[in-house]
């Protein structure tokens, strides 16, 4: 019967991390196989032991989903191959989570930054990171957020996260981040 | 050859040293001479009377902006007794046997003021006649520019083409996470910096005045592009849109810029006013990336990137935004048009592989020359005679500009050695 019960309610949880911003997790108790019987859905972390013994403040407990480590909308980045700008299938759940967002708090601003890798012309990877940018801004919008919601800006190969010039930066680089502009970011 | 070589980039990294010791702000960039035109004139050119107490020599200035054109041999001027000055003291016979075509002499004289009146001549040994002579008065900071003004002259009787030592280049200087926008001489001496950020610059680009300078700036966050006076220091956001705001390109009469915009969605080009009064008009649609625009200099027709196609190519338009054509055939990268300043030709980058060379199309027969190869080359600039193409590229790591002379046969290396160098733009000619 606990069992099930942690199973249930860790459903929920996982549930609530993939589609609800505005819920907190609680993952502490959790086991491991009641994960493992959720084969499609990744194993959620044990918190940090540390924040049982937090204060709780006037923020929720777990903190704000958007910069919570265990929250998918903690997750900015989505990466791209070489000279595309199509969102691959492994990047759609975290832009459906920020599209729940911004649908749920039309007062949220996004800005999507695109990156490139350095090769090439500094103008057309410019060019490329803006449609990098605008692609996750597209799906955003097909998923109910508003495109008054969101800019999309580019920094083409000017800003690269990973430094080198090999494939193992390149691929770092590729890349867009969803940022929040009214939210502290 | 090799050996000529390595001995040419030993004197080169000594330069570079010596420079770095004394402090010498004035000479950030060191030039490195790789091959030689198919034709070289032999010319001697006598130090002129009285230089020696300036405190700026000008026949070594012009000896080395002649000899970097890759299009002229020195020769030897020691040893002949007494050091001709005037034409009646030139023993042609002397130069004949030197194998001298032309001879170059010149006389300088203080004048009150702290100025200096600097004559000089050209002479044709062959046919024992003057080809050019002039004289200049100037103060002591424009010796320099006066020595790039004779090696133009000089240059221009001898090859029949217009000397570009006296124009200036731009270029983007990156140190650890700082950037510079700097104007500096043709041969890199006299560096200044007209921008200092903490944010990335690129694709600075003159106004055909030769007095402002449009580029990119990312200091607000995204890409924005300014106009900046040279001789005010004056600076204006001419295109602030939502979204990115890039890729500048002067209109021939300076008054409009193509740009690259994405307010509407997709990347665009618009022509703006050079001011940035009033709204911008757009010239391309669909979703594909149109960005790059390049005026051609008769001001109809524009060059530009998109990958309408599938990949990057250069397409040409109308300045109405009608027409679109697609010039560039071979490859799957073609990027960074820019017209020739004759309108015959534009030079831009092909992929491939991991390599990006610099390139030259003929508009008219579409026959494509690779200029360099097996190289990471950028941002291809006709210096305003056409005769080479200012460029990026990447040595050891390190950013560094280039120039290749439009034949491809004589390369120069610019190395900056503090700091990663980028974005090159040649200058207009100073009317």
């Amino acid at each position: 019967m606990r069992k099930l019960l942690a199973a249930l309610i860790t459903a929920a949880l996982l549930a609530a991390c993939a589609t609800d911003p505005t819920k907190e997790q609680e993952g502490a108790a959790v086991e491991d196989r009641t994960a493992q019987q959720l084969p499609t859905v990744p194993p959620v972390k044990p918190a940090d032991p540390g924040a049982a013994v937090k204060p709780l403040g006037t923020t929720q407990v777990g903190g704000d989903p958007l910069t919570d480590p265990r929250n998918i909308l903690s997750k900015r980045s989505v990466y791209f191959d070489f000279d595309s700008y199509a969102v691959k299938d492994e990047y759609k759940p975290v832009v459906a989570a920020h599209a729940k967002y911004l649908t749920q708090d039309r007062q949220a601003q996004m800005r999507i930054e695109g990156n490139t890798d350095e090769r090439g012309s500094r103008e057309y990877n410019l060019a490329l990171g803006q449609r990098r940018a605008d692609a996750v801004k597209q799906l955003l919008q097909l998923l109910g957020a508003s495109p008054t919601q969101i800019e999309t800006v580019s920094f083409g190969e000017e800003k690269p996260k990973a430094s080198g010039s090999n494939e193992a930066a390149w691929t770092e680089n590729r890349r867009a981040d969803m940022k929040y502009k009214n939210r502290g970011e | 050859m090799k050996d000529t070589l390595t001995h040419r980039l030993f004197r080169t990294l000594l330069i570079g040293a010596a420079l770095a010791l004394s402090g010498a702000a004035h000479a950030a960039l060191t030039i490195e001479i790789i091959g030689a035109g198919a034709n070289q004139i032999p010319i001697a050119i006598v130090p002129f009377r009285a230089e020696e107490g300036l405190p700026q020599q000008i026949t070594s200035v012009v000896a080395a902006d002649l000899t970097r054109s890759g299009l002229f041999r020195m020769v030897d001027p020691g040893g002949i007794v007494p050091v001709p000055h005037q034409p009646e003291q030139l023993n042609y016979p002397q130069w004949q046997a030197r194998g001298a075509e032309a001879v170059v002499i010149g006389t300088v004289a203080a004048q009150p003021g702290g100025r200096y009146e600097v004559r000089f001549r050209v002479m044709d040994v062959v046919k024992q006649t003057q080809l050019a002579g002039f004289a200049f008065s100037v103060a002591s900071a424009q010796l320099r520019l006066t020595a790039h003004r004779i090696a133009d002259i000089v240059y221009e009787k001898l090859t029949g083409d217009v000397g570009v030592f006296s124009t200036r280049i731009t270029y983007v200087v990156k140190r650890g996470e700082f950037y510079e926008l700097q104007v500096a001489d043709a041969d890199g001496y006299n560096p200044q910096t007209v921008l200092a950020s903490n944010e990335p610059i690129i694709s600075p680009s003159w106004a055909p005045d030769g007095q402002r300078i449009a580029y990119v700036s990312f200091e607000r966050k995204k890409p924005v592009v300014y106009v900046q006076s040279l001789t005010t220091g004056g600076r204006k956001a001419v295109a602030n849109h939502w979204g990115s705001n890039s890729a500048p390109s002067w209109s021939p009469d300076g008054r409009r810029l193509a740009v690259t915009l994405t307010k509407d969605g997709g990347s665009h080009i618009y022509l703006i006013n050079a001011d940035g009064s009033g709204e911008p008009v757009r010239l391309t649609s669909g979703s594909a990336i149109n960005t790059e625009p390049n005026f051609s200099p008769d001001g109809q027709l524009l060059l530009f990137t998109s990958d309408r196609g599938g990949s990057p190519q250069i397409y040409g338009m109308s300045i109405n935004g009608a027409d679109a054509r697609r010039l560039t055939f071979d490859g799957t990268y073609n990027v960074s048009p820019r017209f020739s300043p004759d309108g015959k030709n534009f030079t831009f980058i092909q992929r491939s592989g991991n390599h990006f060379s610099i390139a030259v199309q003929d508009l008219a027969t579409r026959q494509v020359q690779l200029l360099t190869q097996g190289g990471i080359d950028e941002s291809p600039s006709y210096a305003p005679n056409g005769r080479l193409i200012l460029y990026a590229t990447v040595i050891s790591g390190r950013g560094i500009l280039a120039a290749v002379s439009s034949d491809g046969r004589v390369k120069q290396r610019l190395t900056e050695y503090t700091g990663d160098v980028r974005e090159p733009a040649w200058g207009p000619l100073i009317k």
